[in-house]
């Protein structure tokens, strides 16, 4: 057998002796990216919603820069973010660099632009459809902001989905501001990282199985919930 | 009401990034930077737990380079370091970062290249002679270029042998951990230094072995810094001075004497 | 139980609309007065559309003015006209919630909105459709939805966009059964049709467009039986030729 087929088969029977640090593990990748997209949804489906139903001097510029943002390397959002969470930075007296909530605090950083682009592309579709009669009816435009959103809540899914594929699969801003500490700061893809580094490739790509097979699920969970809803609401 | 609003959200916030957290005990820890060579060979991961056993404190490791190691406790992120530059660790000190620092241990480098060794390295007599003869043969090296210790130690080496590198089509500079470091080495068959436990637990090897070792210039000795509560009021001196006090005592020689990998002692604490 | 009664009688005075130099309004002159059904009636392009995008402001003349009510005031319409589209919004929620939806800016709390929501359904008889996804209603009873939900926010003056276009004849005598009770409720309704006979059976005046002017403002019966512009002859007898509809 090659050396190639060699380390997946290593990696799947790592898998089928699945023990519970490597769960810590996952656990750990659920919770912060998890964290990260509620928080990212609270700011950036309705910061997209905004983009796309107010009018204010600036929104083009703001909208460009905000789907620029949308590439933004995750290692640079965890250096500038490790800018202002470290002791010496100015947010250093909450000592939260090397901890879950530092990692939260990052990758929410970088969900808000995906998702808020998204959202502006949804809503901005709707927005179309319904601005005359809004305002016929008089709403403002925060009201048909939140109208809209909630209009557009089973498409917006994709949101939510993306900011967590986002999230789970970034490595360079939870390495720096996480710093990878064993039991504490580890999550699936810095352990992946370790792991390869370790030169161990059946244990790194074990842990790459689960992580696709987590948004795997997660996207089909998703794309089942859309369908009931298009059924129910059309 | 947007007061209460405001108010909600910020509660809502700081659930969230509360429920991140592992719900982890109230138990004390301390943050420790060092680096990837003693976290990738397994050390920590042998002795820590004995340390926890007995004081009942977690040591968070962060591994970087001994470069940026310094740079984290020159920043206050950390409350002890444990790397391995010694000019770098008494200037860090020199400069009122560290409080005191102390020796803890030493292991070796080892240069690792192709098993074929096409720059006949194995025969060199020492360390400078071997580094001669890779650049006499023009073989691909891959450097560290992390501003590690490794990296301070292998320019240290380069500058014995009479050679510049860098900027040679043959030195490649990957910028990288130890790890992925070897990684490349394996890719490519190249000779690269490395430290000993990195690659005792390494596992990548491919046609990697070995070809120079026992050089006493090879000699790589670590050292425990506590980062000056002077500087930064937050550093946890109590629990750090616990732990270096501990790691330096002989329970702590006792536990890094006893982590072997493959039956090989890796680190061998400092003589008295 | 209209608040605001001073916006009628309507004047429109010289309307023209000229989005890129091409006149879609020219000059338009038309009084309505403060009560009844008018329809409006025209070719297609001939601006009937735009006529009522222009009362209720969502469309900025190019000149021209719209004066409210008997002091004659100028200026953006207020509250108390409302239009209602072609193709009305649905929401994806339930009946009720989308005939709900117009009380919300008005501030009126939310289970007196749902008790006004629901008396209307049964008004408009959909009351057993009520928790339905308002999206899975057919043609003809998203219309009445609409009007249903244009209805409940008490409007002056009721402007309807071809509301029983592409409808079968009995969904279309629903909703002009639930217009005739809006116009005895008080409301004054200006309606843009195709439908001939609609006109006759739904209307008290006519208003026919053509080329972003109108042509004649008259009763609808003397508009059938003595058609005073020839484009009006000819669009009667269904051959008003291309030229003239623009």
């Amino acid at each position: 057998m090659s050396a190639f087929a060699a380390t997946f088969t290593d990696a799947v029977s790592l898998l089928v002796t699945f023990d519970h640090r490597v769960a810590e593990i996952v656990g750990l990748s659920l919770r912060v990216s998890g964290a990260a997209v509620v928080l990212g949804a609270l700011i950036g489906l309705p910061l997209g919603a905004c983009l796309a139903v107010a009018r204010f001097p600036g929104k083009s510029v703001l909208t460009v820069l905000v789907n620029g943002l949308m590439g933004l390397p995750s290692v640079v959002v965890g250096v500038v973010v490790y800018l202002f969470l470290s002791r010496s930075g100015p947010l250093g007296e909450f000592g939260l660099l090397y901890t879950p909530p530092a990692m939260v605090v990052a990758q929410t950083l970088l969900v808000v632009p995906l998702m808020a682009a998204i959202a502006r592309q949804v809503v901005d579709d709707a927005w179309q459809r319904y601005e005359e009669e809004l305002r016929m009816l008089r709403f403002s435009w925060w009201r048909s902001v939140t109208t809209l959103l909630h209009d557009c809540r089973h498409s917006l899914l994709v949101a939510l989905l993306a900011g967590l594929g986002r999230a789970m699969s970034e490595v360079g801003a939870v390495m720096i501001v996480g710093g990878n500490i064993d039991r504490a700061t580890r999550v699936m893809t810095t352990a992946i990282a370790l792991e390869t580094s370790k030169g161990d490739l059946a244990l790194a790509i074990a842990l790459g199985i689960v992580l696709i097979f987590l948004i795997l699920a997660l996207n089909a969970l998703a794309f089942g919930l859309r369908h009931w809803a298009i059924r129910r609401f059309g | 009401m947007a007061h209460a609003l405001l108010n909600r959200l910020r509660v809502f916030t700081a659930a969230m990034l509360v429920a991140a957290a592992p719900a982890a005990g109230a138990a004390e820890s301390i943050v420790l930077a060092s680096t990837t060579s003693t976290e990738q060979s397994g050390l920590f991961g042998h002795i820590l737990p004995v340390f926890e056993k007995a004081t009942g404190i977690t040591v968070k490791v962060v591994a970087l380079g001994t470069g940026q190691a310094l740079d984290v406790g020159r920043r206050g992120d950390a409350d002890a370091l444990l790397v391995h530059d010694r000019v770098a660790e008494d200037a860090f000190v020199a400069e009122g970062y560290g409080r005191y620092r102390r020796d803890v241990m030493y292991n070796d480098f080892v240069v690792i290249g192709p098993g074929a060794d096409p720059a006949a390295v194995k025969g060199a007599s020492d360390t400078p002679d071997a580094f001669g003869r890779i650049a006499g043969k023009a073989a691909t090296f891959i450097s560290r270029a992390d501003k590690s210790g490794t990296h301070a130690a292998e320019l240290r080496f380069w500058k014995a042998a009479g050679v510049e590198p860098v900027g040679q089509d043959w030195y490649k500079e990957a910028g990288a951990g130890m790890g992925p470091t070897l990684n490349m080495a394996a890719g490519v068959d190249a000779y690269t230094l490395s430290d000993r436990g990195t690659w005792a637990n390494f596992k990548n090897r491919q046609s990697l072995a070995i070809v120079y070792e026992g050089d006493p210039k090879l000699f790589n000795p670590y050292g425990v810094i506590l980062v000056n509560p002077d500087k930064h009021p937050h550093v946890k001196k109590a629990a750090a001075e616990q732990f270096i006090d501990w790691i330096t005592s002989d329970a702590g020689r006792e536990a890094i004497a006893s982590y072997k990998l493959g039956g090989e002692q890796l680190f061998y604490p400092t003589p008295r | 139980m209209h608040i605001d009664d001073a916006i009628l009688p309507l004047r429109i005075r010289g309307l023209s609309y000229r989005p890129n130099g091409r006149a879609v309004l020219a000059g338009l002159e038309l009084e309505l007065g403060i009560e009844g059904i008018t329809l409006v009636l025209g070719a297609n392009g001939s601006g009937k559309t735009m006529l009522l995008r222009a009362i209720c402001g969502l469309i900025e003349p190019s000149a021209g003015r719209i004066e409210w009510g008997p002091a004659g005031e100028g200026g953006r319409p207020r509250a108390g006209v409302m239009m209602l589209f072609q193709h009305p919004m649905m929401l994806r929620s339930s009946v009720l919630d989308n005939v709900a939806l117009g009380l919300r800016p008005l501030g009126v709390p939310a289970p007196e909105r749902r008790r006004r929501a629901m008396a209307m359904l049964e008004r408009i008889g959909l009351a057993d459709r009520a928790g339905d996804s308002a999206r899975q209603l057919s043609g003809g009873e998203q219309q009445r939805l609409a009007l249903a939900r244009a209805w409940l926010t008490g409007p002056r003056l009721l402007l309807l966009d071809e509301p029983t276009a592409s409808l079968d004849p009995s969904a279309t005598a629903e909703v002009e059964r639930i217009v005739r009770e809006i116009r005895t409720d008080g409301t004054r309704i200006v309606m843009v049709t195709h439908n001939l006979g609609q006109a006759t059976r739904l209307g008290d005046d006519v208003i026919f467009m053509a080329a972003g002017r109108v042509c004649e403002h008259t009763p609808v019966q003397r508009f059938f039986s003595r058609p005073q512009s020839e484009e009006a002859r000819l669009f009667i007898q269904g051959e008003l030729p291309w030229h003239m509809r623009f």
